[in-house]
């Protein structure tokens, strides 16, 4: 079995993968809920009987082809950091970080793939890929599904499903999602009319990192709220049309910004680059901020394209877990605002500085008035 | 004020304690239908509906319902038990509760039956129960428009299954 280091010393396989319509969506996600039947659930059940629940999961699953060398392990037995990275790599929920005995982590060593034994429900499957892959990641996971089927026996009913411990998960128990960054659509103020429209078609929507009604680094998370009462396909299909048209959106406005106010693009992804390649002292807010313009200007062409994957990967490691983990102790607030600004600085030391006019030219806006 | 999902002009009101903390939610009628809200008074949807909220990371919980001091055989979870921690007990819970479990059920999902996958093992079973039930509502609709001859039919089928199915259950170990 795979060690806690090994697993982490990587990132994730849909960290850095280059999936379809990476410049919007960033990653796709999906979320299986099921339960064994006639044992109590996680969160009703008492210590010896959820022992005796993570004794029949816990083989079933570590025997998945897919989970060969896999990372496994109680959460017990893990520190309160190394629960937190997990987390942080979306790996393992809040939730399921704060149980205690009897809880489990089995998680595929590229990990696109994460089991989480008696969270809510008795077992949480999750899938993650990057960029528009929610069709891959659902076909990856019913396939576990299907194999799982094979030694457990499952909590189902006629009527209403696979059996959960909320009734807001019954039926499919799919929780499908896809995170998206949405820059344009936020600097030219039309975020709040497209997330009402998503709302309002049954879909939920939340900013990533934010607290309140804010959302960070401008990075939305859409999913499906219904589990009940239609298929996987109807779901996945109504998912996968609205998040094409939010990108299409996003894409236009991009489009505009820059035919409308390319100084005010310009002057937010150079304040951008100056912050982050000179700051000694960031907070994870203005951080994540920033990169979200970085990552915006890497796709727009005013800096290198590999910029957004830098900016990808930075956003997963300048958290605070991961922060903690890289200098290998526990670290006061402050610490972390000079050692997250050290880690961006050092991440983008060879980057030059933003060109505007050579942007133009990419994207044959406009014909570069020196050539003609 | 206006409806806190689509804008319009909102009709229904709802104040709710969440966890210690009052919340106040605002619906226009069609939105209010939708999510099922048809007692303004009787529904804690607040958290369903929050869920939306940009950066909320508020799972959307069941309504709660009046209860009683019936159990749960296989768990011994009761309805109090519900309302103090907003989860079932057991997947037995949801026979012990049928009646409840489908009056919460009401605008929380897009239906009210199952119309995705099946674990496999189940299938042969389930497609068997689905075709019960479309039998026994034809044959209701036979009665009923006194076609007597098509309704001898239907109840033939229907024994026929019954008879499998039951000879099915006592193989099972
Ligand atoms: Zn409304
Ligand atoms: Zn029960």
């Amino acid at each position: 079995m795979m060690r806690f280091t090994t697993l982490i010393k990587n990132p994730a396989d849909w960290m850095t993968g280059e999936g379809a319509d990476n410049a919007v969506v960033l990653t796709s996600r999906i979320r299986l809920a099921r339960n064994l039947r006639g044992e109590p659930f996680p969160g009703w059940a008492k210590k010896e009987q959820r022992r005796q629940t993570l004794e029949i999961l816990r083989p079933a699953v570590e025997n998945l082809p897919c989970m060969k060398d896999a990372f496994s392990q109680e959460l017990d037995d893990l520190s309160s950091v190394q629960k937190q990275v997990l987390v942080e790599r979306h790996l393992i929920s809040r939730e399921h970080a704060a149980r205690g005995e009897g809880s489990a982590a089995v998680i595929e060593r590229r990990q696109s793939i994460a089991l989480m034994l008696n969270e809510e429900d008795h077992l949480r499957m999750q899938a993650i890929r990057p960029g528009m892959s929610l069709r891959a990641a659902y076909e990856s996971l019913a396939a576990v599904d299907e194999e799982l089927e094979q030694s457990l026996e499952l909590a189902f009913d006629h009527d209403l499903g696979y059996l959960t411990t909320c009734p807001t998960n019954l039926g499919t128990g799919l929780r499908a999602s896809s995170m998206l960054h949405l820059p344009a659509l936020v600097l030219s103020d039309q975020i709040g009319q497209v997330l009402q429209a998503v709302n309002k078609i049954g879909l939920a929507v939340r900013g990533l990192y934010g607290e309140g009604t804010e959302s960070l680094g401008n990075l939305f998370q859409i999913s499906n709220q219904s589990t009940l009462g239609e298929s996987e396909e109807t779901i996945l299909r109504r998912l996968e049309r609205v998040i094409a048209q939010v990108a299409t959106h996003e894409r236009n406005a991009r489009d505009k910004l820059l035919e409308d106010d390319p100084e005010m693009v310009s002057d937010k992804i150079g304040r951008a680059y100056g912050v982050l390649r000179h700051a000694w002292i960031i907070d994870s807010k203005e951080a994540l901020n920033h990169l979200s313009l970085l990552r915006l200007g890497g796709d727009l062409g005013f800096l290198p394209q590999e910029t957004v994957k830098s900016c990808d990967a930075l956003l997963m490691d300048i958290q605070p877990a991961h922060l903690q983990l890289h200098s290998g102790r526990k670290l006061t607030p402050e610490e972390r605002d000079q050692i997250r600004a050290e880690i961006v600085r050092s991440r983008l030391q060879t980057l030059e500085a933003p060109d505007i006019r050579s942007t133009r030219k990419k994207n044959g806006n406009d014909p570069d008035p020196e050539i003609l | 004020m206006d409806c806190d999902i689509c804008g319009k002009k909102a009709k229904v009101h709802l104040t709710q304690l969440v966890g210690g903390q009052i919340k106040k939610i605002a619906l226009c009628d069609d939105c209010a239908k939708e999510k099922g809200v048809t007692d303004p008074t009787g529904f804690a949807l607040a958290e369903m509906l929050l869920g939306k909220t940009p950066g909320k990371v508020v799972a959307p919980v069941p309504p709660v319902v009046q209860g009683f001091g019936r159990r749960c055989p296989e768990c011994g979870f009761t309805l109090d038990d519900l309302r103090r921690i907003r989860r079932f007990g057991c997947a037995g819970c949801y026979t012990t509760f049928k009646e409840e479990v489908n009056q919460m059920l009401r605008g929380m999902h897009k239906g009210s039956k199952h119309c995705g996958k099946v674990p496999a093992g189940l299938m042969e079973l389930h497609e068997r129960t689905q075709r019960l039930e479309e039998l026994r509502g034809r044959l209701d609709q036979a009665i009923t428009s006194e076609n007597y001859e098509e309704a001898a039919g239907l109840r033939d089928e229907i024994r026929q299954i019954e008879i499998k199915t039951s000879t099915r259950s006592t193989e099972r170990p």
